[in-house]
């Protein structure tokens, strides 16, 4: 314990007199993030350990401006002779690239403030023995639901615990801790008849190790996907409605996200591009990006600039009423940032989401099912066939065929296609099964049509 | 013989190393390896006319390894003391349920040079300055308006990495390489009546940066993007179905790496959860397919002088006139399958741990002239570029994406379409290729393969050909 809290108390000193030492070597602004941890990965296969990973990681990422000059670094090197050496190539890299009239830091008094606990971090530490247990449980339960899953491609069961110490030239130095645990099994079922494989996976991640379904739901659940698969055919080639399960509708919120992305925008590369205030979806749809959900996947206090998170109402009753922009790409397109500044070490400074969601309606999954004659329900995606510029849209999908109400029979190697403003137009019905497996998450959703390309 | 150059490049000594590797192989353990790694990478890039970004990311470590049976321990560490490989060591060897120290013999490595060099760049070729990277971008920007008054945007970026790598392993290698890489990268944004559309275009490999000068290569980067981009702008619906596709040469080989060569890697055929895992002898394509997956190509994104293993690359033949003849393997999975070892085991990082993955993957040339291939159809799609790809390995299940295509009507190709994902069966689809061009083209050096949450550089080609039949995935009826 007395080790753990020097060492934090280390990398804020570090932070600190990296800082100084930018402004030493002609940088006017500069800011700094650390982060480190310690991950584990266990993977059984057939009842045994295939494979078991153990690490420590750190990073630190430099930003410097000079002037309206501006570049960034990082390392995993944390010894004082090549940190120097990275604040000097810092500095010296900001000189060669051209000023750019609105790069810069945040401004000073908007810093996020006071101490926040989103609770997002569980002390909670599991010995090697406990977390290949998991995994063995989880994949135990999805082998012996059903007598047609043969086969697997493992059950897992990841740790991990790390932290952000974020630190810049106004003074601003922030720092938290999350966790994360999760587990997964992707069982392959056969077809007893046709000798036809298929495979599909269930998954649950938390915060916090308490909140975790049981390694059994999460077999079970992981078994009925993939055995419900069997047997998939393909389908005419025609227009009908489709309906999205919240994974695949999760999908298209992550579409949403890119679109309202700040640097898409003012480059000219995204479909929403002037779409501000104006009607997107039906006035039943609302979209939120909150980066406050206590204990939430996407949730921190501070963004990568340091910046307040908070909940920014993105899809309000259908209309567009914000995009997501960090510092620059909100000045880029006079608008202040909306705290989504996202910091990858060794990366340009981007944005990201933090909790995405459209908000649940009041159906069932079912009820929805139940309102299509003849039509798809989605339940994988593959492939990238999305032109973000225009939003033209189309992917391979499987799931299964829609007849009077009832899913059918399975499909497969088909494709859907439309354009990504046509769909969210076209959003008919939302369910009420909104449930939060990532950071971006979406009830099932219904789409007027679109056409289904197969045999 | 000798030292061997990494050795001092990680402050380490031979000593150090095999004492590493004698506290993870333990008797239990089938084969260890320790793989140092420091990478240096930079980038910079521009767009609305101005180069103002600039990046640089270091990074250093060491993988250690334990096989046992078919389980793997494995453990990272970003320090390279001796308390770190010790601590890593005895984390790998956790799942040989062995005590440590328990006197298994490791053999003394020999300080190996891979046996050629497929990208002989110094370091100083490979340093290149920072403002003649923005002079370059600054070029490309010119040359892409100067191409259409309707390009109104151009983003570019000059990305270098330099790898240097040391593999030590418990059957007798101590191996190391230095692995250059580099991308350009140029997507043009063009407007026209409100419309926009992107068209992007690019090249690298193992190169130096006089590659990119060569011909003026870069400048010929720049018109592409800006080319394919004022093109989309007239682009009609595509149709949707099933009809005859033609592929042209190069970047659409995407469909051998996805619909084939995934598939052929031997962990998922190991496992027996590949849509190919019981088709070794059986006939998976059409006789005028030949398929293989080569590391040795000189300077190719794709190639490497040894794999992440140690071992040399090769070139595997995949199927050849059309019967399934070879999977592609890492040392861990030809061990199980006691089937030869391919040269193909590959990580992205000290912090991953190895997989059978491709190099560069493509189909061998055949007879037909392709003018002809392109006039044998009456009504169907011409496709020459692709965004991505995806493929489900055990249904074999694949898509990929088109960038640049066009209608073909009456046996000429007529107008340009917009992008659509075509989607097949890996194990059907090449059955159902009946035409192949003497135009093998390599593409220009641009692919990434994730796997497993992984990336590595991959090439991949093809001739043109002829499909008899695949799903288009168009809105039109």
């Amino acid at each position: 314990m007395n080790q753990h809290v020097q060492q934090r108390d280390g990398y804020s000193q570090l932070a600190v007199d990296l800082l100084a030492k930018a402004k030493h070597s002609g940088a006017t602004e500069a800011d700094i993030i650390i982060a480190d941890g310690e991950t584990f990965s266990v993977q059984v296969r057939l009842g045994a350990v295939d494979r078991l990973t153990k690490a420590r990681e750190k990073h630190l990422g430099l930003r410097v401006f000079v002037g309206k000059r501006s570049a960034s670094t990082s390392t995993s090197d944390f010894s004082a002779e090549s940190l120097n050496q990275l604040v000097a190539e810092t500095c010296t890299l900001a000189k060669a690239v051209v000023e750019d009239q609105v790069s810069g830091l945040p401004a000073a008094d908007q810093m996020a403030g006071e101490k926040l606990d989103l609770d997002l971090f569980d002390p909670t530490r599991l010995n090697t023995e406990q977390q290949i247990e998991l995994a063995k449980r989880v994949e135990a339960a999805a082998m012996s639901t059903d007598e047609r899953v043969t086969n697997s491609e493992g059950g897992d069961f990841d740790s991990s615990l790390g932290r952000v110490v974020l630190g810049n030239s106004h003074g601003f130095l922030g720092e938290y801790q999350s966790s994360s645990f999760s587990m997964s099994a992707s069982p392959v079922a056969t077809d007893p008849a046709t000798g036809a494989m298929q495979r599909d996976s269930w998954y649950a991640v938390q915060r916090k190790f308490a909140k975790l379904d049981s390694p059994e739901a999460v077999g079970l659940e992981a078994a009925r996907r993939t055995v419900r698969k069997l047997g998939a055919r393909k389908v005419a080639t025609r227009r009908v409605p489709v309906v999205f399960d919240p994974e695949t509708a999760g999908s298209l919120m992550g579409n949403l996200c890119s679109a309202v992305s700040g640097y898409s925008l003012y480059k000219g590369a995204s479909f929403l591009a002037g779409q501000l205030d104006k009607p997107l979806a039906p006035e039943y749809v609302t979209v939120y990006d909150d980066g406050r959900v206590v204990g939430g996947l996407g949730s921190r206090p501070f963004d990568g600039e340091g910046l307040p998170t908070r909940k920014t109402t993105v899809v309000e009753r259908g209309v567009l009423k914000s995009y997501l922009l960090d510092t620059y790409s909100g000045r880029k397109l006079g608008l202040a940032s909306t705290g989504n500044a996202s910091r990858s070490v060794g990366e340009n400074p981007s944005v990201g989401p933090t909790n995405f969601y459209l908000a649940p309606g009041t159906k069932a999954a079912q009820d929805i099912i139940k309102t299509v004659k003849q039509g798809l329900y989605v339940t994988d995606l593959i492939g990238f066939g999305i032109n973000m510029v225009t939003g033209d849209y189309s992917r391979g999908a499987s799931g299964f065929w829609i007849d009077g109400g009832e899913l059918v029979y399975p499909v497969e190697e088909i494709t859907i296609a439309s354009n990504l403003k046509d769909m969210f137009a076209g959003m008919e019905m939302i369910g009420s099964d909104l449930v939060f497996r990532g950071r971006i998450a979406s009830p099932t959703v219904k789409i007027a049509e679109m056409m289904v390309a197969g045999s | 013989m000798g030292e061997l150059v990494q050795l001092t490049s990680f402050g380490l000594t031979e000593g150090e190393v095999i004492g590493a590797l004698g506290r993870v192989k333990v008797r239990d353990v089938d084969y260890a390896d320790l793989y140092f790694e420091s990478c240096v990478s930079e980038s910079v890039s521009m767009e609305e006319s101005l180069v103002k970004r600039a990046t640089k990311s270091v990074s250093q470590g060491v993988g250690v390894r334990a096989t046992a049976g078919e389980k793997t321990g494995f453990a990272y560490s970003d320090e390279l003391t001796k308390k770190d490989l010790e601590l890593a060591a005895d984390t790998a060897r956790y799942i040989a349920n062995s005590p440590s120290g328990d006197g298994a013999a490791v053999s003394v490595p020999v300080c190996q040079r891979p046996s050629r060099d497929l990208y002989p760049i110094e370091r100083a070729q490979a340093e290149v300055a920072t403002a003649d990277r923005v002079s370059l971008l600054n070029a490309i920007d010119a040359e892409a308006r100067r191409y259409d008054p309707r390009i109104k945007n151009v983003m570019a970026s000059f990305n270098t990495e330099y790898k240097v790598v040391m593999v030590a392993t418990s059957d007798g290698t101590l191996i190391g390489d230095v692995q250059p890489l580099s991308r350009l990268q140029v997507t043009c944004i063009a407007e026209e009546d409100g419309q926009h559309q992107a068209g992007s275009f690019g090249g690298g490999g193992r190169v130096g940066f006089e590659f990119y000068h060569e011909g003026d290569r870069y400048l010929g980067y720049a018109r592409e993007a800006a080319r394919v981009a004022i093109l989309n702008l007239s682009a009609i619906e595509t149709p949707a179905g099933v009809m005859p596709v033609v592929l042209g040469g190069g970047w659409p080989g995407i469909l051998l790496h996805e619909a084939i060569g995934h598939g052929l890697e031997a962990d998922f055929n190991r496992k027996k959860t590949s849509a190919f895992s019981q088709l070794l002898g059986k006939r998976v394509a059409s006789d005028v397919c030949t398929i293989v997956d080569d590391g040795t190509l000189p300077g190719r994104r794709g190639s490497l002088n040894m794999d992440d293993e140690g071992t040399p690359t090769g070139r595997t033949v995949l199927i050849e006139h059309g019967i399934l003849r070879g999977y592609i393997t890492d040392k861990l999975n030809a061990r199980l399958m006691g089937i030869p070892v391919t040269g193909n085991g590959r990580r992205e990082s000290y912090q991953s741990v190895v997989l059978p993955r491709m190099t560069n993957t493509f189909m061998l040339a055949g007879v037909s002239d392709p003018e002809e291939i392109i006039r044998s159809v009456d009504r169907g799609l011409y496709a020459v570029s692709f965004g991505g790809g995806q493929v489900d390995i055990t249904n074999g299940k694949f898509v990929f994406s088109a960038s640049e295509a066009y209608l073909i009507e009456g046996g000429k190709v007529t107008r340009p379409v917009k992008g659509a994902t075509l989607i097949g069966s890996g194990p059907e689809i090449l059955t159902k290729v009946s035409m192949v061009g003497h135009d093998l083209k390599l593409d220009e050096g641009i692919g990434t393969c994730g796997k497993d949450g992984q990336s590595v550089p991959v090439g991949v080609g093809l001739p043109t050909i002829r499909i008899d039949e695949i799903t288009v995935g168009g809105t039109q009826g």
